[in-house]
């Protein structure tokens, strides 16, 4: 076999195998549980006595809403704060101006929900203080968010009655200190091994072999790079992101990202089984899970590593396959399995330019974000993927002659409804932002430069569109690029689209939990719906299929899949 | 036991096919339409479409396409809404008729009112209030549902159970209530009035199974949000496709949008849902057991445990006779004589037995030819029964402690061979009765229940389905533990009093579980009524008929198993139609979205896969099967996906392959075949 190819199964294999220890972990840190991390205590006890904070008060999944929300807006103003003034403020040595508002607020969403969807190029658009206070320390508690709140999932599902589902700021802080902070220690320092940069000196100048002056951008690069990998952020320290050579300088340092990138995913699935004592069913999820991941990714593999046929055509042979917009220490077969981790991942980073793959990878990059129900962000993925599970077992529950139930509570009107309107915001948000985009785009023939986002329209540009409001949807934050997007249509659109895309996916499911947990609940019998078999996960896959390959067809059709077809036909 | 008249299942009668072709247009009207948000959907789409058509007679318009198209999809879209409320109308105009043909059990019948307890007042039967007091004789309808206060009777209640056989009414017990339209064949009762006119069981009924007052079910309310909020996103879906296509350079036509979305949104089961909720309740009808609410039968298919009675459901009727152990020395035939003579005035169906299996062995009594005889009754105090003939024989037959003290009083033996063949009955789970001559210890006659055939079967099926089921009888529990094995129920209540009925419900509801029972008395009505699926038999009292939310007319206990399976039926139909719904939009969009784009987008043929001839045929055709396939499954909706107890896993598994596979298969051929056929007829 291909040694390619061969290195890119060892790694997803490995990233699985590694999620389970650490599934085990995050279940016992979700319970409170000893760990032997737990000389952090102090420290977290600490945070909470400034805040004034009890970590121990029991509150339901409405008291925990609002203070997700409280929480979120404060470190929405933060962030805004900073990057409108961060021209004035220190720790500036490029002496780099402030952000325009549109701009600030595009960012501070971005990063608030954990989306990373840049706007702005890092060298030249951000201070190393909203580097580190506003983008790394949002890069920690966005991912602390995320995965906070599938523990009051967890709980939710594993109660047998009352209303308690734990304490937001409890798991929120543990879930940074204890799970992401170790983590990305970890990682930070094998990139540093490796040669990426860690200093608050600015821009160094140096004289290329040619006599050019060029002023080389560094700075505090390892620690971003370390938690936007492993909190599925995905937003870089430097406008390339991953595929430049500071963030990502070699092989090495890939493959420890790539396994960054999916590990807490998957190991939230574990993590499941752990908590809720019902590892048979985590190991469906999974499946489903790795299903999907694997009808994504093998296709673009296969694509990529043939090379582009338009070039074909021209008589250029391509050894190496498709290598437009890639780096040659990657190569396409890896190239294309970060893109599809990233974006099932909701991370967002990458190594090569997604504008660039052939059209089958970006069908199916796109694709990814659009079903967002493999793997998904750190906690939030799991989240909506329970959205598709609640859908799934009312449709199966009913086909096996009884009302729905899950984990022995009844699935009913309430539920669904809040279910089917989780599942409305996602083609609402890409559907009507890219609807809205194309008319606009349709109408002004003559724009300025605010109104013409597109270099290249046709079915590429189409893409491009679609493209980016899928990432702030799915708040993948990965972007097509191509698109002029730092415009206020942009900003602001894309904004509301992450707000929504962030929000609403989160407050659902965890209020479907609130509910779930205070129904009485039925003990199972050989004729109730069997959640850990093998076709129920025929059928969550089926649901999420079909129901996305519905809603996002027609789109996809006029975009990648006629790129596809115009390339080879 | 009751066998149930099974109305004739012929779907189609000429006479309710022409009612409810009318109700399909009355259903037209938006007002009742927004009942039902899918199909009200195609309705906004057939209003534009009309609108559009009548501007592009005026002005033609060569992107919309000819008016013929636009005129066809119309028509087709048109034709798709009356086929959704065809299928509701046959649906409640079968259930109509089901409850019509009870109705006329009930015509306006003469009564006989007690006035201040004496004077006697003809009036009609619509006349009758609750409260009043009626008095029935030989020979007349029973004109109200009531209860028996004064007297016994034998009713035929034929009208409406179907079984020719009478059945005896009584004050006082737990089968005092009699219903309106039965008839009184021998004796006169006095019947308390117990419903107020047009509230009877069938009233309800009637008023459940026509649209107006029926009241959605919880599950039936949760399928239709899921189904509206489809419908949401196949409205954005189309509705985003028009700047797209503007975008591509492909202005869509308003047709082809309308039809897109028409064919995405999940018309098939939007179309035939209230039709399957109505038909569930039809079914159970048809089983003679009439619920108050669909939600009842609904929970039905939850049941996880089956409060079942021994007695008519497990057994058949009573113990019985089976043997007679001469332990005496005496001739055999001398012996069941005595047994058999002693019986004579036993009235309950055991004494009934023992004679009938005397007869069996060829030893024949009868009453009228003894004279002076003394007979002793049974009683709570003695607990035997017996005989004292005229040449002085005393014959005594009763519990084996009972007749043992007896013997030992009388400084008699109680031989070994007696204790053996009754410790060797109770183990079988029979009772002894043992039997004295002369205060000798004489011999043993084996009662026994038996287990009816087949119910083995059932019990099994219901395990299979995840119902645990639960024996109630007032033996000893050795006997009921017997019992209990042999028919295959996974627990029982021996020595049972109706509060531990209620006790054992209670029991089960705290654990999450879902009970059913059945019951007939008055000290049944409160467990009836803490029970999920509580069925009261209608010859039951009237408070266990308001306790219980199902009456079984044919008062058979067995039933319970039957609702059971009508619920869970009710269930599997709503989930495959959806499936198969929602599994039909992949061939769709495989015939509309090239058809799309095709002009300006000419590498999309190749989504073409089912090579159909031209974009207008692929959307017409797709159009045309989804308005057909409403009416082709209205014989699921109404009978019901079968339903096979075979596990949750592998039903889930049929279930998937025959509608989530065959739905994304069937269209593919269906929309070819259709559009082979247009092309054909150049119909466009």
């Amino acid at each position: 076999m291909n040694t390619e190819i061969l290195s890119i199964i060892i790694i997803f294999i490995a990233s699985v195998i590694t999620a389970y220890p650490l599934g085990r972990y995050i279940s016992r840190v979700f319970k409170g549980e000893k760990t032997f991390l737990d000389f952090f205590a102090p420290l977290e006890n600490f945070i909470f006595r400034i805040a004034k904070i009890n970590p121990d008060k029991e509150m339901d999944w409405k008291e925990n809403m609002k203070a997700m929300l409280t929480i979120n807006f404060i470190w929405f103003l933060w962030a805004m704060l900073i990057l409108s003034l961060q021209n004035l403020l220190f720790w500036n040595p490029d002496n780099i101006a402030a952000m325009e508002p549109t701009q600030a607020f595009h960012t501070a969403v971005s990063f608030m929900t954990n989306t990373n969807l840049q706007h702005y190029s890092g060298e030249t658009g951000a201070s190393y203080l909203s580097q580190l206070l506003v983008f790394c320390f949002l890069q920690f508690v966005s991912a602390g968010t995320g995965i906070a709140v599938v523990a009051l999932l967890f709980k939710g599902l594993s109660n047998k009655s009352g209303s308690n589902l734990g304490n937001f700021y409890n798991l929120m802080l543990k879930s940074c200190t204890r799970i992401l902070l170790p983590l990305a220690i970890v990682l930070a320092v094998i990139l540093l091994i490796n040669g990426t940069p860690m200093t608050f000196k600015g821009a160094e100048q140096i004289i290329t072999l040619q006599g050019d002056t060029v002023n080389v951008a560094r700075g505090p690069v390892a620690p971003m790079v370390a938690i936007k990998q492993l909190g599925t952020n995905g937003g870089g320290f430097f406008g390339p992101n991953s595929a430049h050579p500071f963030e990502n300088p070699n092989f090495i340092s890939n493959i420890a990202d790539i396994i960054s990138i999916i590990i807490i995913p998957v190991a939230m699935v574990s993590a499941l089984g752990f908590y809720l004592n019902r590892m048979k069913f985590a190991k469906i999820i999974l499946s489903v899970m790795v299903v999907g991941f694997s009808g994504l990714v093998i296709p673009s593999i296969y694509y990529e590593m043939n090379g582009n046929p338009e070039i074909e055509k021209m008589d250029i042979s391509q050894p190496l396959g498709s290598m437009e917009g890639k780096e040659v220490r990657f190569g396409p077969a890896s190239s294309a399995l970060w893109g599809i981790a990233t974006t099932c991942t909701s991370n967002g980073s990458v190594n090569s330019m997604l504008d660039s793959s052939t059209p089958v990878s970006g069908l199916m990059q796109m694709l990814g974000m659009q079903l967002n129900a493999f793997f998904g962000g750190v906690g939030v993925g799991f989240i909506n993927k329970f959205t598709f599970i609640i859908l799934a077992i009312f449709i199966s529950g009913l086909m096996v002659g009884r009302t729905p139930e899950f984990l022995g509570k009844k699935i009913e009107a309430k539920e669904v409804k809040l279910a089917i309107i989780v599942a409305l915001m996602h083609p609402l948000i890409i559907l009507g932002g890219t609807a809205i985009a194309s008319h606009i785009w349709s109408v002004t023939p003559n724009a300025g430069e605010f109104l013409k986002w597109l270099n290249n329209p046709s079915h590429h540009g189409f893409s491009e569109m679609f493209y980016e409001f899928s990432s702030s949807a799915a708040n993948n934050g990965s972007g097509f690029e191509g698109l002029g997007d730092n415009t206020p249509f942009w900003n602001i659109g894309t904004g509301i689209a992450m707000l929504l895309g962030r929000f609403v996916p989160v407050i659902g499911p965890i209020a479907i939990a609130g509910f779930l947990s205070q129904k009485k609940y039925t003990p199972e019998s050989s004729g109730s719906l069997k959640i850990d078999s093998g076709i129920f996960g025929v059928v969550l896959l089926s649901v999420v299929v079909i129901l996305g390959a519905l809603l996002f067809f027609p789109g996809l059709a006029l975009g990648p899949i006629s790129e596809f077809f115009s390339l080879t036909h | 036991m009751s066998k149930h008249k099974r109305t004739e299942n012929k779907l189609f009668q000429k006479d309710i096919l022409l009612v409810a072709l009318k109700d399909s247009f009355i259903k037209l009207n938006p007002k009742i339409m927004i009942r039902n948000p899918v199909m009200f959907t195609v309705e906004a789409g057939t209003v534009i479409m009309i609108v559009l058509t009548a501007m592009l007679a005026f002005k033609p318009d060569p992107l919309q396409g000819s008016v013929l198209y636009n005129f066809l999809i119309t028509l087709i879209l048109f034709v798709t809404l009356l086929f959704a409320n065809f299928a509701e109308a046959i649906a409640e105009a079968r259930g109509k008729a089901q409850a019509e043909a009870l109705r006329k059990t009930r015509q306006d019948t003469p009564a006989n009112l007690l006035i201040n307890g004496a004077n006697i007042k003809k009036v009609m039967s619509s006349e009758l209030k609750k409260g009043d007091i009626i008095l029935i004789s030989e020979g007349e309808i029973i004109p109200s549902d009531g209860e028996i206060i004064e007297g016994i009777a034998t009713i035929d209640e034929s009208a409406i159970t179907g079984e020719s056989a009478p059945v005896i009414r009584e004050s006082g017990g737990d089968k005092s209530g009699v219903t309106g339209g039965t008839k009184v064949l021998s004796d006169r009762i006095k019947v308390l009035v117990t419903i107020e006119k047009g509230e009877s069981f069938l009233d309800k009924m009637i008023m459940l199974v026509e649209g107006a007052s029926r009241q959605k079910s919880p599950n039936e309310i949760a399928l239709i949000i899921l189904l509206s909020g489809l419908t949401m996103m196949f409205l954005i879906v189309t509705v985003a496709l028009e700047p797209f296509g503007r975008y591509a350079n492909t202005p869509i036509a308003i047709a082809s949008l309308v039809a897109l979305f028409v064919c995405l949104i999940p018309t098939t089961i939007g179309g035939l849902l209230s039709a399957i909720g109505i038909a569930g309740m039809d079914r159970a009808l048809r089983a003679n057991v009439i619920s108050k609410s669909g939600k009842a039968v609904e929970t039905a298919g939850d049941i996880d445990t089956l409060l079942l009675d021994k007695t008519g459901t497990i057994t058949i009727g009573n113990r019985k006779a089976t043997n007679f152990f001469n332990v005496n020395g005496m001739d055999d035939n001398i012996f069941i004589r005595y047994c058999a003579m002693s019986s004579l005035a036993d009235e309950t169906p055991e004494g009934k037995s023992i004679i009938e299996l005397a007869k069996k062995k060829g030893v024949e009594v009868n009453r009228s030819a003894l004279t002076g005889e003394k007979f002793f009754k049974f009683t709570a105090q003695t607990r035997m029964s017996g005989i004292d003939m005229k040449e002085g024989t005393e014959v005594r037959k009763g519990a084996f402690d009972v007749i043992k003290k007896l013997v030992l009083d009388n400084n008699n033996e109680v031989p070994s061979e007696m204790h053996t063949i009754v410790n060797k009955i109770a183990e079988n789970g029979g009772t002894p009765l043992a039997v004295t001559i002369n205060n000798k210890a004489a011999g043993v006659i084996q009662l026994e229940d038996i287990i009816k055939t087949g119910i083995q079967e059932r019990f099994q099926r219901l395990r299979k389905m995840g119902v645990k089921t639960v024996m109630v009888t007032g033996d000893n529990p050795m006997t009921a533990k017997f019992i209990a094995n042999a028919a295959g129920v996974d627990d029982y209540i021996a020595e049972a009093k109706p509060e531990d009925k209620m006790q054992y419900i209670i029991k089960e509801q705290s654990g999450g579980k879902l009970v059913a029972m059945m019951g007939d008395g008055t000290n049944d009505a409160p467990a009836l009524a803490q029970a999920d699926v509580g069925v009261a038999m209608n010859s039951g009292t009237q408070a266990a008929k308001e306790a219980g939310n199902m009456v079984d007319l044919d008062n058979d206990p067995t039933k319970l198993i039957e609702i059971v399976e009508i619920g869970k039926q009710l269930l599997i139909t709503r989930g495959a139609i959806t499936t198969f719904s929602i599994a039909n939009d992949i061939a769709k969009y495989f015939a509309i979205v090239p058809a799309l784009f095709i002009a300006s987008i000419p590498q999309l043929q190749a989504l073409n896969i089912m090579n159909l001839t031209s974009p207008q045929t692929a959307i017409l055709s797709a159009v045309i099967f989804n308005a057909f396939i409403i009416p082709l499954l209205i014989p699921l909706a109404l009978k019901g996906v079968v339903y096979r107890p075979v596990g949750a896993e592998k039903l889930l598994t049929r279930n998937l392959l025959i509608y989530g596979l065959g739905g994304v298969i069937v269209p593919f051929i269906g929309i070819k075949i259709l559009d082979v056929i247009i092309t054909l007829f150049k119909i466009v």
